[in-house]
């Protein structure tokens, strides 16, 4: 009886909505909805993103100095002219060098202090804090930092004054390529920059792995250190270093910034970014042989990435077996 | 009672508002940060777009002067020096471009139509204007660009220093050479000309006898006596005596200010700092020559002011160019003698700044009547940057000169076939 009573109390109220102008809005038809929420961002990546890669690809066939509405149609020129640069193509080679240091230098770096700050009983959110708070930095900032404090080439930069402690002359760190000390600049700069933001990554991974795994390796004889880290700790990590590796990557690919405003002038340590931005956008204003450049890379970028997610598995969706 | 605590602020109306407020928000960063004023006095708006001059006091003349302006509302955007040219070459492509701009004169500006044409204000006062600065602005006959201030550029040195190294002050490159080697101590470096050494460019292809284009436009830079300049600059930079590496440019005379080196190559305007730094402990001298045939020479650098062709109060900014350029004579010396010190352009001007009329700033000028040269305005920035790169190779990554010269040529000669064919 009940039942039926609780039917015939929804039943007018059924018949009142039915009745009603149909609801509009939040809670109305799931593809207003789904328009209203996703609308915005797609006008947003549609004009932001769409529109300057599709005005990219059409200014790449064109003459376009000093105009982004160019009317003389080049063919393929500005893509031959952009290959055939030694200065561009030179680029590809020191954006290769340097991810080659990068990567795995950064991927080694944050994973030792996320295992260090993992394993800490004491002080353990104060050096979490520590080692993340440079992410907050600016790469310019930090760049600027690096040129003028630290790496400055004058007596009173820090490292050639502590350098001087031991009758060592001061060293023009970012000025002379020979030896490339720069190198040692750059890489320290992005090295500050971005392993704590890696190590927060590979922290959450670790709290992830089941102690039952270290309990039972205990049990089977597996010696702490070492041995457990190869064969437990690491590849359980495989997912997360495989994320870690690729995002790397992309990074090196659109480093700009500490290199820009290290090394201003020079004609090496250009990684394709820079390269293109001296040579073909900035001050010479050649956005056809800028678009090309940035249609190559773009290119070039998206077969990496597909290679390197093929050759390390990423999104094989084993890695928690 | 208040109004609004009748509303009825439910998840809904709040959702709308705050969806109302974005929208709007978001139309309105569309139209905003323009630099543009707010549309008080005449109803005309203009934009005026200069780099950030090191000089104390320098923004603010220029926005003083701009007020003073009756006819217009004058806005400034006063951009970082090492970001002027990319800015102000990607802010003409916009709409909101400014109406009126300072820079170098260079050719590509004129044939992409980005400069308009100012004969008509400039022709009644043509001949109080240094002939040189017309020249360098002038293309098919037309005059594209006031020139506000000239800027000689050359060496400053510490007297005491090279008098107590017993040195004399250079006359030759290989002289300039000997001299920072021998002013070289432990804490003070012989010579500073930038830590990208790109400030001697363009005197060291004048001091050795060459010019960067022909009157025909085709290159006059590749000479015997350019590739032996690179190699003496080699020498130079691998010699230990060189400052590298410090934390100002060469347009700061921080760096010889400081006691960081004994010579530095800096431009005129940065006397009155030297002045209230070193007293008259301090002089000048030209960019030594570079061979036998060479001759010593002096960058006359310096800033122009163009009207932007594609903006929309074309006439009412070179009304205001006029203006503050050709008829204000009183802002014009102050600007050029106030702060930093400048050449005036104006010949009745430059007769009449009483600061430039002694001492190291007398011999300023001197060195720009004699030995100075100015812009070529077929030498547009991508050659600029093309013979940066020469020095960038040559000097400081000790590739062979020629080469570094062959591989400028070739980036030279397709800037020159897209301007002239």
């Amino acid at each position: 009886m009940s039942t039926t009573t609780k039917l015939d109390l929804a039943s007018p109220a059924s018949a009142k909505a039915s009745s009603a102008k149909p609801r509009r809005g939040l809670r109305g038809s799931p593809t207003v909805n789904f328009w209203l929420f996703t609308g915005p961002f797609l006008i947003g990546l549609a004009i932001f993103v769409y529109t300057p890669i599709l005005w990219s690809l059409w200014l790449s066939f064109f003459e376009a100095r000093f105009t982004v509405t160019p009317d003389k149609f080049v063919g393929f020129d500005n893509y031959v002219y952009m290959l055939t640069n030694d200065d561009f193509v030179g680029s590809l080679g020191t954006f290769t060098a340097f991810a080659a240091f990068i990567v795995p230098t950064t991927w080694a770096l944050s994973l030792g202090l996320a295992l260090l700050v993992n394993r800490m009983r004491f002080m353990r959110a104060f050096f979490r804090s520590v080692f993340f708070l440079p992410t907050a930095v600016s790469y310019v900032a930090a760049s600027l930092i690096w040129k003028m404090s630290i790496f400055s080439g004058v007596r009173f930069g820090l490292m050639n004054t502590v350098l001087g402690w031991f009758g060592i002359d001061n060293i023009a760190w970012l000025i002379d390529p020979n030896p490339p000390w720069y190198w040692l600049v750059i890489v320290t700069a992005r090295l500050w920059l971005q392993s704590g933001f890696y190590m927060i990554l590979f922290i959450a991974a670790l709290q992830n792995i089941p102690d039952e795994l270290y309990e039972a390796a205990a049990i089977d004889g597996a010696k702490p250190g070492w041995q457990t880290f190869r064969y437990i700790t690491l590849p359980q990590l495989r997912a997360t270093s495989t994320a870690v590796i690729l995002l790397l990557l992309i990074a090196a690919y659109q480093a700009f910034d500490e290199f820009f405003n290290l090394l201003s002038k020079t004609t090496w340590g250009r990684p394709p970014l820079v390269e293109l931005y001296y040579k073909a956008l900035g001050e010479s204003q050649d956005y056809g042989a800028g678009s090309a450049g940035a249609l190559i890379l773009t290119v070039l970028i998206c077969a990496v990435t597909l290679l390197q997610g093929k050759i390390m598995g990423f999104g094989r969706g084993d890695e928690s077996k | 009672m208040s109004a609004s605590s009748n509303m009825n602020w439910d998840r809904r109306n709040v959702l709308r508002a705050a969806m109302g407020l974005a929208a709007a928000g978001g139309l309105a960063a569309c139209g905003s940060n323009t630099g543009r004023g707010g549309g008080s006095g005449s109803g005309t708006n203009l934009v005026q777009m200069f780099h950030a001059y090191g000089e104390a006091g320098t923004e603010q003349a220029i926005k003083r002067y701009a007020k003073a302006y009756k006819d217009a509302n004058v806005t400034t955007q006063w951009i970082t020096s090492s970001d002027f040219e990319s800015k102000l070459f990607s802010a003409l492509l916009t709409k909101n471009a400014p109406d009126l701009f300072e820079f170098h004169p260079q050719i590509q500006m004129v044939k992409s139509g980005q400069v308009a044409d100012l004969t008509d204000i400039i022709d009644p006062v043509k001949d109080d204007f240094n002939p040189a600065d017309i020249k360098s602005h002038t293309v098919d006959g037309k005059i594209y660009g006031v020139r506000m201030i000239d800027d000689p550029q050359f060496f400053f040195y510490r007297k005491s220093m090279l008098e107590k190294a017993k040195v004399e002050v250079p006359t030759t490159l290989d002289e300039l050479m000997e001299a920072a080697a021998k002013l070289t101590t432990g804490k003070v470096k012989g010579l500073y000309m930038g830590n990208d050494l790109h400030s001697v460019n363009d005197t060291l292809i004048w001091s050795a006898g060459a010019q960067h284009l022909t009157e025909k436009n085709e290159i006059a830079y590749h000479t015997d006596g350019v590739v032996e300049g690179l190699k003496k600059m080699r020498k130079l930079f691998t010699s230990g005596d060189l400052l590298l590496g410090a934390p100002t440019e060469s347009w700061d005379p921080s760096s010889f200010n400081q006691g960081l080196c004994a010579i530095q190559f800096c431009g005129m305007w940065a006397m009155p700092a030297i002045q209230d730094a070193l007293g008259d402990d301090w002089g000048v001298f030209p960019f030594p020559k570079v061979t036998d045939s060479g001759k010593p020479s002096v960058y006359n650098g310096g800033w122009s002011m163009f009207v932007n062709a594609k903006g929309k109060n074309v006439d009412a900014a070179k009304e205001y160019v006029k203006w503050l350029w050709i008829d204000k004579k009183d802002y014009q010396e102050d600007w050029a003698t106030s702060y930093g010190f400048h050449i005036p352009p104006r010949a009745s001007l430059a007769k009449t700044a009483d600061k430039l009329k002694s001492g190291n700033a007398a011999e300023g000028v001197r060195l720009f009547n004699e030995f100075g040269h100015f812009d070529n305005i077929g030498w547009t920035q991508a050659m600029r940057t093309a013979f940066e790169d020469v020095f960038a190779n040559s000097v400081r990554k000790n590739m062979d000169p020629e080469a570094a010269l062959d591989k400028c040529d070739a980036a030279v000669n397709r800037e020159l076939k897209k301007l002239f064919g």
